[in-house]
């Protein structure tokens, strides 16, 4: 093994060793974890032994681990039905850390860490670091949400234990996010890419640069890929792609190496597999559906194959990193951000690719989706930037023009382009809200 | 020194011109010019202020995207004619207007002032000024209100 500490960028982390075992070792680590966790929920979980039980299966009758294809499926609305606590498997007492989704669909749901969940959470952050290349000596300005949202936390506690300098300077207050990147010498930020692309413009308009800043490990909401290279353009940073959701343990379920083509999931606590979201079947590698995980060390809250809504297809070749844990592609739509109009299904990642083949623009933009006279209607809002606009009545009716085009082009069907003035539609310093569907159906 | 413009991006809504109007009120600023041109969609506010540094940081920090633009302040003589002759000058020379407004101030000494946007304003400068039209500095363009 290597043992040089990862000081410099390209660097070797010793908690990065699980990303390189040998894969007959991690197959069998996989197993046995899976054993003991299935094990677990079926003696503590009382939703997961029921769903056994309609099988006819038990934890016994997991020999393998194409067995596990044989388990029941959890989904989003269990965690909801068993709120607040009722899918927990540790008591109490061994409870240290509960963390909340913002709910915005009703009760939130919550989710519970012991403190082996936490250490474990923070060593799958420092993988994730270690594989941006990220290291002890960097600053790291944490514009993560701190709170019940899991981002904050969960880049902090692995940042330090990186060994990283870390400010926890949580999201907004966009003045005091570039006076400290400035002043203290950032070289790594966390953030949505949505709330660095908010950053960026600030910069932009108050001409000043991003000091050392050398990269940026953005999470918590599908991107895509034309907008890295907008903000690797723009900006002169790398930026990386990180891979989590609470329900699983929070940011650090998988992140992108320095390749940047896809994102490698640390299945030694994070069994993926694809299915079909119709039939719920086990899809080969290479086949785009859903991801589906399952914990494989979590104790408060295991998670047995949980649907996570994320479209997907696994990547089992190796990755030129040396890295020997599967990837993912990188997630550009959830199967619940899909809409449909007029019979096309549309993602927001489309839409937002169309917008940035039109030159000058940054994605700052909403979907907007109406019923009239039982017409579906869609209308993309764009925020007009000094960059873009002209005091010329032709060149924006030409941007205008071209937008709707670019985006009629990816999705087959026109939508209506609003330019709307800039910071009229809502900055996310969690996530970014894309599609408003007004449709009463 | 060209007369600076500021262009300001406005959504077509009513309200949406007291905003920015009001904040340079705020502020002190004066406009002694302005013409908007407005589609169905958007409206774009052209002004020409006192004080466009000012007035740029002012409107910035209401959030409006705002553009600073090079334009021509052309002196023409307040009588039937006058503006004819000058657009006479322009068009013998093949240039484009993009825009023009009037200066909002009375007339000085028998002559006004029509804001030009061209989009060769340095050629469009030489040809006014070759046919003994006046194209006034910035400075000038202020203080004649």
């Amino acid at each position: 093994m290597k043992s040089n500490w990862n000081d410099a960028p390209g660097g070797f982390h010793p908690a990065s060793a699980h990303d390189f075992l040998p894969k007959a070792q991690l197959r069998q680590i996989q197993l046995q974890r899976l054993q003991a966790v299935v094990k677990r929920a079926y003696a503590r979980q009382q939703l997961f032994r029921e769903r056994m039980g309609e099988r006819g299966i038990g934890p016994e009758d997991v020999k393998t681990l194409d067995d596990l294809s044989h388990l029941p499926f959890m989904v989003k609305s269990d965690l909801r039905d068993t709120y607040p606590f009722g899918l927990f498997c540790s008591p109490m007492e061994e409870v240290v850390r509960l963390h909340a989704s913002s709910g915005t669909t009703g009760k939130p749901i919550v989710v519970a860490y012991t403190q082996a969940d936490v250490e474990v959470w923070s060593q799958v952050m420092v993988r994730s670091f270690a594989a941006a290349g990220v290291h002890r000596r960097d600053v790291i300005q944490n514009a993560y949400g701190y709170g019940l949202f899991t981002g904050g936390l969960g880049a902090h506690y692995g940042a330090e234990a990186l060994g990283a300098t870390v400010i926890p300077i949580s999201g907004g207050n966009t003045e005091r996010q570039m006076m400290v990147m400035q002043d203290f010498g950032v070289t790594v930020i966390c953030s949505t890419p949505s709330y660095f692309l908010h950053l960026a413009e600030r910069a932009k308009e108050l001409k000043i640069d991003f000091g050392k800043l050398r990269c940026g490990v953005f999470g918590a909401e599908p991107w895509s890929d034309a907008m890295r290279e907008r903000i690797q353009a723009e900006t002169g940073i790398k930026a990386y792609d990180i891979y989590g959701l609470s329900e699983i343990i929070g940011p650090g379920v998988g992140a992108e190496c320095f390749r940047q083509d896809g994102l490698h999931i640390f299945e030694d606590h994070f069994l993926p597999e694809i299915i079909d979201p119709e039939t719920g079947l086990v899809l080969p590698d290479g086949a785009e559906g859903e991801l589906v995980l399952t914990t494989l060390s979590k104790q408060a809250m295991p998670m047995i194959r949980y649907r996570t809504r994320d479209i997907t297809a696994l990547n089992t070749e190796p990755c030129p990193c040396g890295r020997t844990i599967r990837r993912i592609r990188r997630i550009g739509r959830r199967s619940d951000d899909m809409f449909i109009i007029r019979g096309v299904n549309v993602f927001p990642s489309q839409v937002e690719t169309g917008l940035l083949k039109v030159e000058g623009t940054l994605p700052h933009y909403q979907i907007i989706l109406t019923r009239e006279k039982g017409l579906d209607e869609m209308e993309v809002q764009v925020e007009v930037t000094p960059e873009v606009f002209s005091d010329k009545v032709r060149a924006l009716e030409d941007l205008h023009q071209r937008l709707e085009t670019a985006i009629e082009h990816v999705i087959g069907i026109r939508a209506k382009v609003t330019l709307v003035e800039p910071q009229t539609i809502a900055r996310s310093e969690g996530k970014a809200k894309r599609v408003i569907d007004r449709r009463k159906l | 020194m060209k007369l600076r413009q500021l262009s300001l991006f406005l959504e077509n809504l009513p309200g949406k011109l007291r905003g920015p109007c009001e904040a340079l009120g705020k502020a002190g600023v004066d406009i002694l010019a302005m013409a908007l041109a407005d589609t169905a969609n958007f409206g774009i506010l052209r002004l020409v202020v006192t004080d466009w540094a000012r007035a740029k940081t002012v409107l910035e920090g209401t959030g409006t995207t705002v553009k600073v633009t090079e334009v021509l302040p052309v002196e023409v003589e307040d009588r039937p004619g006058g503006l004819a002759r000058v657009l006479a000058a322009v068009d013998e020379a093949g240039l484009g207007i993009e825009y023009m407004y009037a200066f909002a101030a009375g007339a000085r000494g028998g002559k006004k002032v029509v804001v030009f946007r061209f989009d060769e304003p340095d050629r469009a400068q030489a040809v006014l000024q070759a046919k003994g039209l006046k194209v006034l500095e910035e400075k000038e363009a202020l203080g004649s209100t």
